[in-house]
């Protein structure tokens, strides 16, 4: 994968995760693509999530967590002194394994992200809220009930809504961890279709165990195994011709 | 070209500054915390290094109040003849049997205080510590569920019954049945404060030892239960020793409790501050003796100091239960009961 | 299956349900006591009217009213203290790092402490050490601040209910959920905001349960007052922090210990308890009913 640097959106080198004793991530290295889907592929307890959450420091929040190496976004290194957290994640967005709306109305979880950017008017933020909704595809189910408690909504328009929160704040990266894994087949293929859409204007990283899945909607694979980088390529190659017996052995099933 | 923003951390001044309260405020708190233990040992400390003042000769010496009836105890002892040079204040005279300090030549012993604060406490512990035991014993292992539902919320309602409500219900009602009953010489006595203490300590003993036995493993008793044990079996010889540490440790908080509470034996004890053998005997206790005569002192003498003294003392005590109690039972419990 | 074979275990059972009961009938006998004695004498003259003839008649309003200013005055200082206290615990210093180590221990150690000592640090630190301070530098020394008053007796007691307050909000900032936490700050919201937004409105009922108990518990307890501000007989309102003040829970301790005529008191000393245990029972059931829909709604979640 000889890229041109500018296609490049995020960088990692030598990437090294501790969660105290347990080293978590052995030196990852990695390119991800600006406006590609990449997917992040292994076994359970591999290392994938706590991979992405270095990616937007959301493993700052963790205590025991150290971590070394570097990690570019746009060729900045976001664990530099003085990198601030908060505007890196408004800029690199997160949609969580389990859906996570906040007990408000669905409405108020969508305006949360540009309420707090400092959005007041009202029109404009009407405008937001609706367009985030839309593209996250949930925008029919809703119109009618915005002000109804996000919580009564079922669990594949919860994560919908997540989706259309974390697009209200027009980040430029997407982290999803595997956005659909609670979802039945029907929501599953709305939220496939969503990120074939959404990759026209975001960079897309997403954690998922279904293979299927990751064929159908990645330009990119990467397949972790105990805490290591082992095969990173495009997913075409991934899964017709691996390079890694490890690889091979996930991906046609005859793993754990 | 790669776009190049120059992404410095951006100083929030308004999180900053909260940041910062916050802060400020959690350390007050610390602060303040530390400032009881500073405060209270250093008005206690001049006792000790000589610079406490020599009491100002009162005129009205028998001022000292006495709740309750007085038991023609010493308590204010006139000695006109002995209006010599006064021996300066000693740390040895703490350990006197008298405790008279208003009185031309006061004394200072604590003995029959210390004396009077054990006799409450120990009634209080006979009384509160089986009944509060085995209560809780009932509500794990005997009760139907609406009975074990209920019993919560009585506990803490008795836990929060102010203390001058049980010292007003001891002293109205409890000190004249029990005198009519069993013929006590003095209406308040001893025994009367122990047992209006019981209602105050009962909540604490129930509350940790339940916890305790709720926390023994179902699979314990499962296990007795099929060796052919009975119920009562299981709960007395397997549960019950299980959870010996948790109910050790309410019974030390259930004594803290009785030895540091103020109201309960001030109103229902007598307060004569005799140093005698019978439970039915007035006392009063080191707690009592602060609240009943703090505020008549002359500030920065003796026996100012003295009573800051004995506020030391029974800070040093609480603590040392305390530390012991949380040795037994995990944090987590300790917070419940103390009426959090 | 509640079979207990032969006759020990009908007595082991026996026994340890009378205990049971034992402690069921002290609430019922205390309460139906106080009630009995006192509710005849329960009018509203009595609420309403000052003490008089030597606080051998009249009412208690003016003892109802310093209770009413102290608790509000101690839950000023005390609950937003202990709610930020809480929060800095919770929310900034990890929970398991040294600070808060300290700090918890601290509030243990706080929660331990006999109510009386703190009527002692009352004394010595808000009576003698703040207010001859504040009598030196803004008075020239002239008796202002350097005695009882209703501001030290109410800050003497913030300190005592502080743990109570910490705890309370402790407990209920840690029903608020992490995803929620991680969904607010993956947003870009700062840790404050994240607080504001999320957490604290997650905990509100925590923080109104903590302040119930804390008021309950402030109303109840007299030890801290004694010589911190509670004053024998006043039947002028305090108006200025710098008066003293008449409490129920003191109120009744003379009555009983130091009424002129105990006897032809009796009623309203009766009475007067009457108030102070209904006041404390509808705070505290309040709280506890309060507590338990929190903890429904936490299992539901
Ligand atoms: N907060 C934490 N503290 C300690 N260890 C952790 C923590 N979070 C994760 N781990 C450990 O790090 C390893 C990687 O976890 P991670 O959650 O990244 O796996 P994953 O690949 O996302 O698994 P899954 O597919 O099940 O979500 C696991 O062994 C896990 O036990
Ligand atoms: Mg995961």
């Amino acid at each position: 994968m000889a890229e041109n640097e500018n296609d490049l959106k995020i960088t990692v080198r030598k990437l090294n995760l501790h969660y105290g004793p347990k080293h978590a991530l052995h030196d990852v290295n990695i390119d991800i693509r600006a406006n590609r889907v990449t997917a992040l592929i292994g076994p359970s307890g591999c290392g994938k999530s706590t991979f992405l959450r270095t990616l937007n420091r959301m493993n700052d929040l963790i205590d025991s967590a150290r971590i070394e190496g570097e990690v570019k976004v746009d060729g900045e290194d976001i664990y530099a002194d003085g990198m601030d957290t908060v505007d890196l994640r408004k800029r690199v967005g997160m949609i969580f394994q389990r859906s996570n709306p906040f007990p408000k109305s669905i409405y108020e979880n969508v305006a949360y992200g540009p309420r707090i950017h400092g959005m007041t008017n009202k029109a404009e933020m009407d405008a937001l809220v609706e367009k985030s909704l839309r593209q996250a595809a949930i925008w029919d189910e809703v119109k009618d009930e915005l002000n109804k408690s996000a919580l009564a909504l079922s669990g594949g328009q919860q994560q919908r809504l997540c989706i259309a929160r974390a697009l209200a704040v027009e980040p430029e990266v997407l982290l999803m961890d595997e956005p659909a894994s609670a979802l039945d087949p029907i929501a599953t293929s709305k939220i496939e279709e969503l990120i074939y859409e959404l990759k026209e204007r975001y960079t897309i990283v997403i954690v998922t165990h279904n293979m299927q899945q990751a064929a159908r909607v990645s330009n990119d694979t990467a397949f972790f195994y105990m805490g290591r980088l082992v095969e990173f390529d495009a997913t075409e190659k991934i899964f017709t011709k691996p390079k890694e017996k490890q690889t091979e052995d996930y991906i046609t099933g005859r793993f754990g | 070209m790669p776009k190049k923003r120059t992404e410095k951390k951006t100083f929030r001044l308004g999180e900053f500054l909260i940041e910062r309260c916050i802060q400020g405020v959690a350390l007050i708190s610390l602060l303040f915390i530390c400032l009881i233990f500073v405060f209270v040992f250093r008005e206690a400390f001049p006792l000790f290094t000589g610079q406490a003042k020599e009491p100002v000769a009162q005129a009205d010496v028998g001022a000292s109040e006495t709740y309750g009836e007085e038991p023609g105890a010493a308590l204010t002892v006139d000695h006109p003849e002995l209006e010599q040079k006064q021996e300066p204040f000693k740390a040895r005279h703490l350990l006197a049997k008298e405790w008279q300090p208003v009185s031309l030549n006061p004394k200072y012993g604590l003995l029959p205080l210390l004396w009077g604060s054990l006799k409450v406490t120990l009634v209080a512990l006979l009384l509160a510590g089986p009944i509060g035991i085995f209560a809780a014993l009932y509500t794990s292992s005997f009760a139907p569920r609406w009975a074990r539902e209920g019993m919560k919320p009585v506990i803490e309602i008795l836990a929060g019954f102010p203390s001058v409500v049980i010292g007003f219900f001891a002293l109205v009602i409890l000190a004249s049945l029990l005198q009519r009953f069993f013929g006590f010489q003095y209406r308040l006595n001893a025994f009367t404060g122990g047992l209006a203490m019981a209602f105050a300590v009962i909540p604490i003993i129930y509350t940790v030892s339940e916890d305790a036995l709720a926390a023994i493993p179902k699979t314990l008793t499962e296990a007795s239960l099929a060796l052919g044990a009975t119920k009562w079996e299981t709960a007395l010889f397997v549960v019950l020793p299980a959870a010996t540490p948790g109910i050790f440790a309410a019974v030390l908080l259930g004594f803290g409790r009785a030895f540091g509470e103020t109201m309960i034996v001030l109103m229902a004890t007598g307060n004569a501050a005799i140093l005698t053998a019978s439970l039915t005997d007035p006392v009063r206790t080191l707690s009592a003796t602060i609240g009943a005569e703090m505020a008549e002192v002359v500030f920065g003498d003796i026996h100012y100091r003295v009573l800051f003294f004995i506020g030391a003392l029974l800070f040093i005590i609480s603590f040392g239960l305390n530390a012991i109690a949380e040795f037994f039972v995990r944090n987590r419990l300790m917070k419940r009961f103390k009426g959090i | 299956m509640t079979r207990s074979k032969g006759l020990v275990g009908r007595l082991v059972v026996g026994f340890t349900g009378a205990c049971a009961f034992l402690s069921v009938a002290a609430v019922v006998w205390i309460m139906a006591t106080i009630i009995w004695g006192g509710h005849t004498h329960l009018t509203w003259a009595f609420i309403s009217q000052v003490p008089s003839e030597g606080m051998t008649e009249g009412g208690v309003f003016p003892a109802i009213v310093g209770t009413f200013f102290l608790v509000v005055i101690m839950s000023l200082v005390g609950v937003p203290v202990g709610t930020i206290t809480a929060i800095y615990l919770s929310e900034y210093v990890g929970r398991q790092s040294k600070m808060a180590q300290v700090i918890r221990f601290a509030v243990n150690t706080l929660a331990g402490i006999p109510a009386i000592v703190f009527g002692l640090f009352g004394l010595g630190f808000f009576v003698q050490f703040s207010g001859n301070s504040l009598d030196k530098i803004f008075y020239h020394g002239a008796l202002h601040w350097a005695q009882p008053n209703i501001l030290w007796a109410s800050l003497t007691m913030a300190l005592l209910t502080l743990p109570v307050v910490i705890v309370s909000v402790e407990e209920a900032i840690k029903t608020v959920p992490q995803d929620l936490r991680e969904a607010s700050l993956a947003l870009g919201a700062t840790r404050w905001q994240t607080i504001r937004k999320v957490v604290l409105p997650g905990s509100m009922g925590g923080i109104l349960t903590g302040a119930i108990l804390a008021v309950s518990r402030g109303a109840g307890e007299v030890a801290p007052i004694l010589f911190t501000g509670a004053a024998y007989f006043l039947p002028q309102l305090p108006h200025r922090f710098t008066d003293q003040f008449m409490e129920l829970g003191y109120h009744v301790f003379i009555m009983t210990t130091q009424s002129t005529d105990v006897e032809k008191t009796l009623p309203i000393q009766y009475a007067t308890t009457l108030v102070l245990l209904l006041l404390t029972f509808t705070l505290n059931f309040s709280a506890i009913a309060l507590r338990a829909r929190i903890r429904r709604r936490r299992v539901a979640a």
